[in-house]
């Protein structure tokens, strides 16, 4: 115990030496926090739109002044014909192209109805068909609100036609805010850096520099050695979750529904399982430059597999058996699930039991694998 | 009795035998001098008595205690110093040199005698963080914080690799003193010169001791008689005299040639005359005592 507590100071005392990593613990978060949940957004806005209204009616005028005031399109051009129209795209000008054929009124009143074509730029596929579908509703909206459709020939108000409307409410983020989604899933990605990664580099450094060699020649006990790692970064791990916590609820104003005190014991879980990661990693690295690159193929794989930017809901199966297989994803789904909609212990238990077990395979690997004496 | 015992020892890496079928032992209180040329053996040697490397077969001891089953006792019983700086660069001299006496469960005051001599010319840099020293500090340091549990046995793996000369003669006095003090003392060395200074040495070459004994009786078991010799064009006289089938090794030593003829009864002239079929302009030749390198050199020879 008296030699744990030596480690222990000299870990603290190094971790405070080197200012560079220490900002980058407890800075490099809060300022991620802070900007990437403003810039990351799934939100389609601006796109951009050129239409070739061949048509020149007031109708056709109408239905532009209309995508134009949406507030979704911004109205780039309006080419002169279609093949100018796609020129624009491939430019890069435009977006989307909306042609509007000649005889676009006359149609719409006497045969009652017309085809308009929408060509969509595919590349970037979000925004291809969030644009494509904003411009189609558009498009139905403006269809209802035609005066044929509601008026008769003889200026007598017609019986509007039975309609189903829909009346939606977002529950748990009701304004279906793209950072409420955001927020606790860089949160936890903060966590994953610390408890992962940089104790892996830390170990990796003992051996690169040669240090490791003489702690292995005195009495220091291998669990001394690991523990005398572990508990450190598990403390940092937990203090940049509570920077992270209070710059969630001073910038954004979240703050978690459900017990902070589940959520604490969650992230103490977990910061254990990902310390169990940083360790198996550091047994198999022999320079940092290999814990490094280990670590960013992790890094990888959870930040796209873990349900942080795509709901793993809509994975194919494989992809979302092998999802349930990263901490990531367990502790992703429970923090939006305290901080967003205030479950309780018993609602996420099993997922505890998840976290549970990946800190013991984690680390009982990590164990095995480390030896003294080779 | 015996610090160090080593019995057959053999470890392989893939294809290359680094250590070959290798016994030896080091008596209590004993400067026992490793020497051979890199890639000899003989980090591996001291990783197998540190306990941070197992041998493929062969048994070992250090202070009575086996290699592979007491190792927890011989790692408190034993310093060690890699032949890599492997300090905490980031700690200062204090902190280094406390965080391993506290780990070893003991304090710097308790064996400060020890250390005293070594630690004082350091202790100026007390707040400096060891990255920051020079060589030799980093080195006098470094032989501190193996010294402060106060071992039976010292390992120094290659101590004065990469230090200026002032600082190895320094090195070795304090040696000395260590010994004085009743701690063996197992230390490598590339450096030939440093053979004369240990009490028994031992002479690596790919991995197999080709010859243990003092310095002096190693020197004086030399077969043959030695010559120097040199010429104004010392190169050609070089080729000239290994061409020459009298003359059974020749090799550059400093301005000299130092070799060895077939014949056990040969002198200075049988040399002068061999030389003399290639007139070289200023030849000059004597008879030398051997040292510890020609011993080295006539040993491999005959491997």
């Amino acid at each position: 115990m008296k030699i744990l507590r030596f480690i222990l100071q000299k870990e603290f005392r190094q971790i405070f030496r080197d200012k560079t990593i220490l900002a980058m613990m407890f800075i490099a978060p809060t300022i991620q926090l802070i900007i990437l949940p403003l810039a990351a957004n799934f939100e389609v806005k601006n796109v951009n739109v050129a239409y070739v209204d061949l048509d020149h009616s007031s109708y056709s005028q109408k239905l532009v002044n209309k995508i134009a005031s949406s507030g979704y399109f911004h109205i780039k051009g309006n080419p002169a014909s279609y093949k100018e129209g796609l020129k624009m795209i491939a430019h890069g000008d435009a977006d989307l192209v909306l042609e509007i054929p000649p005889g676009f009124e006359r149609n719409l009143v006497r045969e009652g109805s017309q085809k308009i074509s929408l060509s969509v730029d595919a590349i970037n596929g979000t925004k291809a068909s969030l644009g494509g579908a904003y411009l189609v509703s558009v498009l139905a909206d403006f269809n209802s609100s035609l005066d044929v459709n509601i008026k008769l020939p003889n200026g007598t108000s017609a019986a509007p036609a039975a309609k189903i409307s829909i009346a939606g409410s977002n529950w748990y983020n009701p304004r279906a805010e793209y950072k409420y989604y955001m927020v606790p899933g860089i949160l936890v990605l903060l966590l994953t850096m610390i408890g992962g990664f940089i104790t892996a580099l830390n170990i990796v450094k003992e051996k690169e520099i040669g240090t490791i060699e003489q702690i292995n020649v005195t009495p220091i006990r291998k669990w001394q050695f690991i523990l005398g790692k572990l508990i450190p970064f598990w403390i940092v791990g937990m203090i940049v979750f509570t920077i992270g916590l209070t710059v969630m609820y001073l910038v954004y104003g979240i703050f978690p529904k459900g017990s902070l005190l589940v959520l604490y014991l969650f992230a103490a879980v977990y910061l254990v399982a990902l310390l169990g990661l940083g360790l198996l990693i550091s047994t198999f690295a022999e320079t940092q430059l290999q814990a490094m690159f280990i670590a960013y193929f992790f890094m990888m794989i959870f930040m796209l597999m873990s349900g942080f930017f795509t709901s793993t809901d809509s994975m194919p199966g494989w992809a979302r058996t092998l999802s349930n297989f990263t901490p990531v994803t367990h502790f992703i789904k429970v923090v939006r699930l305290i901080v967003l909609k205030g479950s309780g212990l018993r609602d996420v238990g099993t997922e505890l039991l998840y976290l549970i077990a990946f800190a013991f395979a984690l680390n009982g690997a990590a164990v095995w694998n480390y030896r003294k004496t080779k | 009795m015996s610090s160090v015992r080593v019995k057959n020892i053999i470890k392989t890496y893939g294809e290359v035998k680094a250590v070959d079928n290798v016994s030896f032992e080091v008596q209590k209180g004993e400067l026992f001098g490793l020497i051979g040329p890199d890639g000899a053996g003989k980090t591996s040697i001291f990783r197998i008595l540190t306990t941070l490397l197992l041998a493929d077969s062969g048994t070992a001891t250090v202070d009575g205690y086996d290699v592979v089953k007491d190792y927890q006792a011989i790692r408190n019983r034993v310093g060690y110093m890699p032949g890599r700086f492997s300090l905490y660069q980031d700690l200062t001299v204090k902190e280094n040199l406390t965080f391993f006496a506290t780990v070893f469960g003991t304090s710097i005051e308790e064996n400060y005698a020890l250390i005293k001599d070594i630690y004082e010319q350091i202790r100026p840099f007390n707040n400096r963080r060891a990255g920051k020293l020079s060589g030799g500090m980093k080195q006098k340091l470094a032989l501190c914080c193996a010294l402060i549990h106060k071992p039976a046995i010292l390992f120094l793996d290659e101590p004065t690799t990469g230090v200026d000369v002032v600082s190895r003669k320094e090195f070795w006095d304090m040696l000395n003193q260590l010994k004085k003090q009743g701690i063996t003392i197992v230390v490598s060395t590339p450096y030939m010169d440093e053979a004369m200074l240990c009490d028994r040495i031992a002479l690596i070459q790919n991995g197999s001791i080709m010859s243990i004994n003092t310095p002096d009786h190693i020197v004086q078991s030399f077969p043959k008689p030695l010559f120097a010799a040199k010429a104004d064009n010392i190169y050609r006289l070089l080729q000239d005299l290994r061409a020459d089938t009298e003359v059974e090794s020749c090799y550059a030593f400093g301005e000299y040639l130092h070799l060895t003829l077939r014949v056990k009864d040969g002198n200075e002239h049988t040399i002068s005359a061999i030389a003399a079929k290639y007139n070289p302009g200023g030849f000059e030749v004597k008879r030398i005592a051997p040292a510890i390198e020609d011993c080295f050199i006539e040993l491999m020879g005959n491997e």
